[in-house]
């Protein structure tokens, strides 16, 4: 950056850039400087801190959860082992009251998007700015942007919930048939005679599945997101502002964990619910 | 006028989408508080459902807030 002195609006939008590399419009490939190289890149920009973030925990989910497996023990438990046992036994309470049928499928996958949402929301209570300080000018240099919240990205939402929608797809087809499934879209609510209506409406509602369940996420994150770059903000004013924002700072980031848990719990609730339909014949 | 233009959207979006999430979220809880004191013992089943269905009534709010945040920030500046 050349000067040191951000406006407000310079600060927001700075924290709300992606790390993007991609092609540029002359051909090479490179690290975007700022949004507009960003956007100039099109289709082929790869936002690497969404992606490196996202996998880096689901790297760790998965390692501590095969920590938590590999030390259990059937004397006194210790503490991942709790912690795992109680996760595992919720996510199997939720899959039992919302899944009639048989897929051994659907737990793991409830207890995959419940865990790794929850911790790509985690990363929301990280202070705005210590991470892309670290990292970037102020610290190590190595990088100019940083949004350490993987769902703060619609491409991480929209990734996630193409993936339920794919499950959704091939689940109807396997159970019910090509014929079935097709059946299912175009002969209800009403009859055969209104083809084209009942389509037109049962498509509306199954594309909104995904799209919903994407957004749903998305919008959350990013509002509470823009809320903890608001509240940062104060921190430049003066002494008795960045004070005063210290409390806000807190009492929104207690009320975003309650958010946080509860966004990931009804992401994988709708999944498994969404599952669910898609294993049942209607009638 | 672009710009005022934008920043009236996003008003306009945050707006409605406030006194949409208000009006179902504040109905729902009034039949959480009914069914809460007809039936003290089943609070714990009940506070499940309601979050649920809390998470499901304040959908398309969040994604007009998420949206008019966007456009108020990232577009307008």
């Amino acid at each position: 950056m050349a000067s040191e002195t951000l406006t407000t609006s310079e600060y927001i939008r700075h924290h709300l850039t992606n790390l993007t590399f991609g092609r540029l419009p002359d051909g090479g490939w490179a690290f975007a400087h700022n949004a507009d190289e960003a956007a100039s890149m099109g289709f082929w920009a790869f936002h690497v801190d969404t992606l490196g973030w996202s996998a880096a925990l689901g790297v760790f989910f998965v390692l501590l959860f095969r920590q938590a497996a590999k030390g259990a023990t059937a004397g006194v438990p210790s503490g991942i082992q709790n912690f795992a046992e109680s996760v595992i036994e919720f996510v199997d309470s939720s899959v039992r009251s919302s899944f009639s049928s048989r897929n051994p499928l659907v737990a793991p996958l409830a207890l995959t998007i419940f865990l790794w949402v929850f911790l790509m929301n985690l990363m929301d209570l990280v202070p705005v700015d210590w991470i892309p300080w670290a990292l970037g000018d102020h610290g190590l240099g190595i990088v100019h942007f940083m949004k350490v919240v993987p769902t703060t990205d619609p491409n991480a939402t929209f990734g996630m919930a193409f993936g339920v929608f794919f499950l959704i797809l091939f689940y109807s087809i396997k159970i019910k048939g090509v014929g079935g499934f097709a059946a299912e879209l175009t002969l209800q609510p009403l009859g055969k005679w209104f083809l084209p209506f009942n389509f037109v409406l049962e498509g509306v509602g199954l594309i909104a599945k995904p799209v919903s369940l994407s957004l749903r996420l998305f919008g959350n994150m990013y509002a509470g997101e823009m809320i903890f770059i608001l509240i940062a903000l104060m921190y430049g004013a003066s002494i008795a502002v960045g004070t005063f924002g210290v409390l806000l700072q807190l009492s929104w980031a207690i009320f975003h964990i309650l958010i946080i848990t509860l966004q990931a719990f009804i992401f994988m609730t709708l999944t498994i619910v969404y599952l669910d339909m898609a294993h049942q014949e209607h009638h | 006028m672009e710009q005022a233009l934008l920043y009236v959207a996003a008003a306009l979006m945050l707006g409605f989408g406030a006194m949409g999430a208000a009006i179902g979220i504040g109905t729902l809880g009034g039949k959480f508080l009914e069914g809460a004191a007809r039936q003290p013992e089943l609070i714990p089943v009940l506070r499940t459902q309601f979050f649920v269905v809390m998470g499901l009534v304040d959908a398309v709010p969040m994604i007009a807030v998420g949206l008019a945040m966007y456009v108020m920030f990232a577009v307008a500046g």
